[in-house]
């Protein structure tokens, strides 16, 4: 079996898929000649052409208006916005146009659009670059939001996308691209779109997390279970938006405890979420008050300072540690 | 009195007379649905399109069945024009069930897929990038549809305009932009808004064909865009149309219009009536006789009170239907359904 970084997942799904569906078109800034920014899309221009696999200007408002127009007529679109930060100019698309075209028309126009946009810190850049959008998506209802932390679920998760009959604005953490290699089929799979998975056991404290901070994570148990300190148990989300209620509940319900972990800032962000879920199936089962671990609220950390900011593995540490105290 | 044979632009007397009827449909459909608007049998916001029937009648009429078209809010003209049921677009500004869109979209946002609609829309200029992409798709299937995309003088204002129209043009593809220039982006008179004196100039920013037409003139808007479509559907690409016209109404019903004089307002509906203009023209031509334009009204007004009947009478959405066609799969909707107690 092939050993992948993400992006060369990426690659391989989306050949894949431009091989065996002709509705497939793939778009976006610097999508065709240059093969992207981060060369996830480097090849399939010169394999399969330009009118499938085609340059766009920089307009992301209309990048994601025409693939609207172009899922709705069928087709399946999957529209590459270069920075996650830039998808703010295709807002109003995103959120009012593909988001709720479906219900808005009485499930007479459904928009199987798949947009793809990286993100994320620990890379050095500022912010626009780096910002974690996440959550003023996942308060839209109409769209699914998804955030692989590994080439093989990145690769399953963005074929799930695409078969998916509703949006999914996949989200590829920038730091995660080339950051290791895994074995990956280089065969056609699906990971499931609302899954969450428990990416390792344990027994005392529960850590939820997605994209870039399920390594923290599991560094943080790595840590703890060394020094005996405590059974971790990692859940790793996979899919934003919708959540997968029930993973969270059963690990919690089991451990007692909670601590979230995300990058974005902490208010309004996808750990609230998770704790009102905490909250509503747990709140019994609960020895002691669910931690959060995340990025200030500021605009993106400044990269000087970035990696004190961000969680990290020390952080998530001390966070369980105070769920442990007495 | 003896009815001529002849044709106008190519218009035979039976398309004409067709021509009339969906244009007093409109203003008799629309004029109903401000009565039951008053009456509070339709709430929230309704923007009205009286004034600028030979816009929508005009273009819709060098369409085919299975062209499209995408709109703003003002679309219920449109909407009848291009051949959907009276009875489910009022239903659908009642609110109810049976509407084009189960009550779900409103008066802002009107479907259907066998007549080719795909929505007005309550942003303004977002169904601009849209309308791009359907063209696009049709494009790239090889078929010869063409896209009608109608926006007010408001939308140019906005990036998405410019955003469309370049990659309309760069990719040549078959639209047709139909900027209804109503003359007052909700308050604002067009001549505020805009830097530039009308948008032949735009037109040649994009490298697209433009045209200014004259909006009360059906015939007119008939011409211009019968020119257009063909040239999109020979795959030369889209066109600019400014189609100069009146809102003889507020920009909705809860307008108070403070922005323009009633004088103005008079001067436009005494003289620049679009059905006057036409009803005008025919009999001048000997083309109709106004025996034929008072049965055409009386169909008129016959259809726009079935479809408020139909509308009144029709059951309201349940309230589980708020929770199904957010998503295809709706369980997660569903989850958090509001339960009566």
């Amino acid at each position: 079996m092939p050993r992948w970084t993400m992006i060369e997942a990426l690659n391989n799904a989306l050949a894949l898929e431009l091989e065996h569906d002709r509705r497939v078109l793939i778009f976006g800034e610097d999508v065709g000649k240059n093969g992207g920014v981060f060369r996830v899309t480097e090849g399939l221009q010169n394999r399969f052409g330009e009118e499938r696999v085609f340059d766009t200007p920089l307009a992301e408002s209309a990048i994601i208006g025409t693939a609207i127009g172009i899922a709705v007529y069928g087709l399946r679109p999957i529209a590459e916005i270069q920075f996650a930060g830039f998808s703010l100019l295709a807002f109003n698309q995103i959120v009012s146009q593909a988001a709720h075209m479906r219900s808005r028309s009485g499930g007479l126009y459904t928009v199987p659009l798949v947009i793809r946009a990286v993100f994320g810190g620990n890379v050095r850049s500022h912010e626009m670059h780096s910002d974690n959008i996440e959550g003023l998506f996942m308060h839209t209802p109409g769209i699914k939001i998804v955030i692989p932390s590994n080439p093989y679920d990145a690769k399953g998760l963005l074929h799930a996308a695409i078969a998916d009959p509703d949006p999914v604005l996949l989200l590829e953490h920038m730091r995660l691209y080339r950051s290791f290699r895994q074995e990956v089929p280089a065969e056609y799979y699906t990971v499931p779109i609302g899954k969450a998975v428990v990416v390792h056991e344990g027994s005392d404290v529960t850590v939820i997390a997605y994209g870039a901070m399920v390594a923290v994570a599991l560094e943080a148990a790595k840590q703890l279970e060394s020094s005996d300190e405590a059974s971790v148990e990692v859940v790793e989300l996979r899919t934003i938006a919708p959540m997968d209620e029930q993973t969270i509940a059963d690990s919690v319900n089991k451990t007692g405890r909670a601590v979230v972990v995300h990058e974005a800032a902490r208010t309004g962000g996808v750990g609230a979420e998770i704790v009102a879920v905490i909250n509503q199936h747990c709140l019994y089962a609960l020895l002691k008050p669910v931690e959060r671990v995340t990025s200030p609220d500021t605009p993106f950390p400044i990269p000087t300072v970035e990696d004190l900011l961000i969680p990290t593995p020390g952080r998530v540490v001390n966070a369980i540690r105070r769920t442990l105290e007495a | 009195m003896a009815i001529s044979n002849a044709t106008l632009t190519g218009l035979t007397r039976t398309q004409l007379l067709c021509m009339h009827n969906m244009m007093l449909l409109m203003r008799r459909f629309e004029e109903k649905s401000a009565e039951e608007y008053t009456r509070g049998k339709i709430g929230g916001f309704m923007h009205l399109y009286i004034g600028q029937e030979a816009v929508g009648v005009g273009s819709i009429t060098a369409l085919r069945t299975s062209d499209k078209i995408l709109c703003s809010y003002r679309e219920h003209g449109l909407a009848l024009a291009k051949g959907m049921d009276p009875r489910a677009i009022m239903a659908e500004l009642f609110g109810k069930a049976t509407g084009c869109s189960k009550g779900k979209g409103g008066s802002m946002h009107m479907w259907s897929n066998e007549a080719g609609v795909l929505g007005g829309n309550a942003i303004v200029a977002a169904q601009l990038p849209i309308a791009v992409g359907v063209a696009f798709s049709a494009q790239y299937l090889r078929q010869d549809t063409v896209v009608a995309c109608f926006f007010g003088d408001g939308a140019v204002d906005e990036g998405a305009f410019h955003e469309a129209l370049n990659l309309a043009s760069l990719w040549k593809l078959p639209v047709v932009f139909i900027c209804e220039n109503n003359q007052y982006s909700m308050g604002m008179a067009v001549e505020k808004a805009w830097a530039v004196e009308n948008l032949l100039s735009r037109a040649a920013a994009y490298n697209m064909p433009g045209e200014i037409v004259d909006g009360m003139d059906a015939i007119a808007v008939y011409a211009a865009t019968k020119h257009a479509v063909e040239h999109a559907r020979r795959g030369e690409g889209p066109t600019l149309l400014e189609v100069k016209t009146y809102r003889f109404r507020g920009h909705s019903m809860a307008d108070p219009a403070y922005y323009r004089t009633r004088e103005e307002e008079q001067c436009w509906r005494s003289t620049r009536d679009p059905i006057g203009i036409f009803e005008k023209m025919l009999l001048e031509e000997g083309l109709a006789t106004q025996a034929e334009f008072d049965e055409n009204d009386a169909k008129a007004t016959q259809v726009a009170e079935d479809a408020a009947q139909f509308a009144d009478n029709s059951p309201d959405p349940s309230l589980e239907e708020l929770y199904t066609d957010v998503m295809v799969d709706d369980s997660s909707a569903l989850t958090y359904r509001y339960e009566r107690k």
